[in-house]
């Protein structure tokens, strides 16, 4: 698991000791009185850094991917609503129960369009993120997302969201207030709501979880976010019997949640590139190249009347899964 | 109440210990729950029921429909549709391998039957679900023979009524089997514009990505006693919470209490049950 290393602000991933080391250097030197006589050596440090991380990066494994997704300082909703969303009004509650901090909604302007912005929230401070329980919603989240879309149909608002939780909250009161109904009956009415919805996975796009704000006409995934029916460590667990570095890095592997392997089976339409390094080396980059695919993505898609778009959603929904047809022959009926 | 046969988790098809059949082989069998040594025939006589305490056993698809529909009513599709391995799923064991041990041990090509029937005369679309087949879990062919059981019944104009049992969605599939959750609903929502019934039937176990999709979307949703039914199976909850959990949690009463299921009923009376809300319903 990560390591605390001061230099990099408490973090580092594992497979970034290299690049740590070089950047503690640079920061020793730039903290010199004579730093500025260190200029080109400095320079030079960080080309090494730069070309060490575009070759780390280039050769992440899937788990090392899922690992760069949870990265403590990888940007969340609430950074992106603030870099790429003009005049926020955040709008709170499900009218059924409750107000889930675990999924933020509210009315932005992103780029020429008025919009309304449903994301997850895994929290920054210690506080915030007990407060979210760590972006893993519970049904009156999904419900408040569901009410909020729904308003931006009445309005003929398009839907933003932004995906990143391990998954919905696995809680006794979860279970009581019905997750299964709330998820269900999002993606019922995401595949009819009468506007267009735009998806990014972020971060984590964790099952159900994930998918219950995720039916969209237009869903990208960001280069190291990760997608997937289950989380490596709960399909190791179950697969493999244990959840351990192997089996977890068995498990990311064969769930294929990379942005990569989703695109090339059809599941998203289009992969984000991070900046190198990942997106919580340089969020403002990665927040302008997020704004720019969804504005793109609402221009297409406000040139469609309504009607169209829901029967495209639903002809894009149908198509998905992969299946054979056994030559004709009297199955064996076994066991009956 | 005992437990733990039935003990689930989330997308989970490794629920069934190995090789463990739904119902027991053997002349005499014990009944899980009361303990009671019974006549193999006398329970199956009964539906699968425990004679002295109700208790319901697990039945295969193929059993269920038999038990539901007017005798030799059941008209099945898609017989021959049949899954592949998208990804080259390995874990301990090939996803080829578990798909083929599955496909021997009962007999069928994947883990849902779909079909027309009649049940006491009133003719459905039926799709019953298989826990033996890998947990029941659901990956693209038993998303897509639901999904072409829904926009049947929505073209015939017919009743739809879906008996699920199921550890969730199938993780060799990955993102093709959560997708079939968002595909299944998808179809609901034409099923339901169209003012089609849709009758739910939750059995033992049903959890996961088949509770939070086609599931839990019943215009009723009827539930078999004791019945457990959840998005987050025990364990996991446990896991994170670190309590235990309440007596009778995410049983079908407890879940009923919560509001989420329209009634718990007895095996036997499911059969009346289905066709009286098919009658109030004018289908
Ligand atoms: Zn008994």
């Amino acid at each position: 698991m990560a390591r605390s290393n001061k230099q990099s602000g408490g973090f580092s991933l594992p497979f970034e000791q290299a690049v740590i080391e070089l950047e503690k250097q640079i920061a020793a030197l730039e903290q010199r009185d004579n730093a500025e006589d260190f200029a080109p050596e400095i320079e030079t440090l960080r080309g090494s850094r730069d070309s060490l991380l575009k070759k780390i990066y280039a050769g992440l494994s899937p788990w090392d991917i899922v690992r760069v997704a949870r990265h403590p300082k990888r940007p969340q909703t609430s950074d992106y609503l603030e870099m790429m969303c003009r005049d926020f009004c955040e709008l709170h509650g499900d009218r059924r129960f409750g107000d889930d901090p675990s999924i933020i909604t509210g009315l932005g302007r992103i780029g020429p369009y008025k919009a309304m912005i449903i994301g997850h929230q895994k929290g920054k401070t210690t506080q915030e993120k007990i407060t979210c329980h760590f972006g893993c919603a519970h049904p009156e989240g999904y419900r408040k997302a569901l009410a909020k879309m729904k308003l931006a149909e009445k309005f003929g608002l398009p839907v933003v969201t932004l995906i990143d939780t391990p998954g919905a909250y696995p809680g006794i009161k979860a279970e009581q207030r019905g997750q299964a109904e709330a998820i269900a009956t999002n993606l019922r009415e995401m595949s009819r709501l009468h506007t267009p919805i735009v998806c990014v996975v972020i971060g984590e796009g964790g099952s159900g979880g994930a998918l219950g704000i995720g039916a969209g006409d237009r869903v990208a995934m960001l280069e190291y976010a990760w997608y997937s029916v289950i989380s490596p460590e709960g399909c190791a667990a179950i697969l493999w019997k244990q959840a351990n570095e192997q089996s977890n890095a068995a498990a990311a592997n064969a769930l294929a949640l990379t942005a990569r392997d989703n695109l090339a089976n059809g599941l998203i339409d289009h992969v984000i590139p991070e900046p190198v390094g990942g997106a919580h080396r340089n969020p403002h980059a990665t927040a302008k190249d997020v704004q720019s695919w969804i504005v793109d993505q609402i221009r297409q898609l406000t040139r469609s009347k309504p009607e169209t778009l829901v029967q495209r959603r639903y002809e894009k929904l149908r198509g998905i899964g992969a299946v054979a047809w056994q030559q004709p022959q009297i199955s064996a009926s076994a066991g009956h | 109440m005992t437990q733990a046969p039935n003990r689930t988790w989330a997308d989970s098809p490794e629920l069934a210990p190995k090789g463990k059949k739904a119902v027991p082989e053997g002349l005499w069998i014990r009944c899980p729950d009361c303990a009671a040594i019974l006549f193999r025939k006398s329970v199956e006589n009964n539906l699968w029921v425990c004679p002295e305490c109700h208790h319901h056993f697990r039945v295969s698809g193929l059993r269920r429909i038999r038990q539901l529909v007017d005798p030799e009513s059941f008209e099945p599709f898609n017989e021959r549709m049949t899954p592949v391995d998208p990804l080259n799923f390995v874990d301990l064991k090939p996803y080829t391998q578990r798909l083929a041990d599955a496909q021997k041990g009962t007999g069928q090509n994947d883990g849902v039957q779909t079909g027309a029937a009649f049940i006491k005369g009133r003719k459905v679309i039926l799709a019953c679900m298989d826990f033996e087949f890998l947990g029941g879990s659901m990956g693209s062919v038993v998303g897509e023979k639901i999904t072409q059981a829904i926009l049947l019944a929505a073209d015939r104009d017919l009743p739809l009524v879906i008996v699920s049992c199921s550890g969730g969605a199938r993780m060799m599939e990955s993102g093709f089997s959560l997708m079939q959750m968002a595909k299944t609903t998808a179809a609901l929502a034409r099923f339901d514009d169209q003012g089609g019934l849709f009758i739910s039937v939750l059995t033992d176990p049903t959890t996961g990505g088949v509770t939070a999709s086609f599931a839990m979307l019943g215009d009723v949703i009827l539930a078999e006693r004791k019945a457990l039914i959840g998005f987050a199976g025990p364990r996991v909850i446990q896991q994170t919470i670190r309590q235990e959990l309440p007596e009778g949690f995410q049983r079908a009463e407890f879940v009923l209490e919560c509001g989420f299921v329209d009634r718990v009923v007895e095996r036997s009376e499911l059969r009346s049950e289905i066709s009286r809300i098919i009658d109030y319903a004018g289908k």
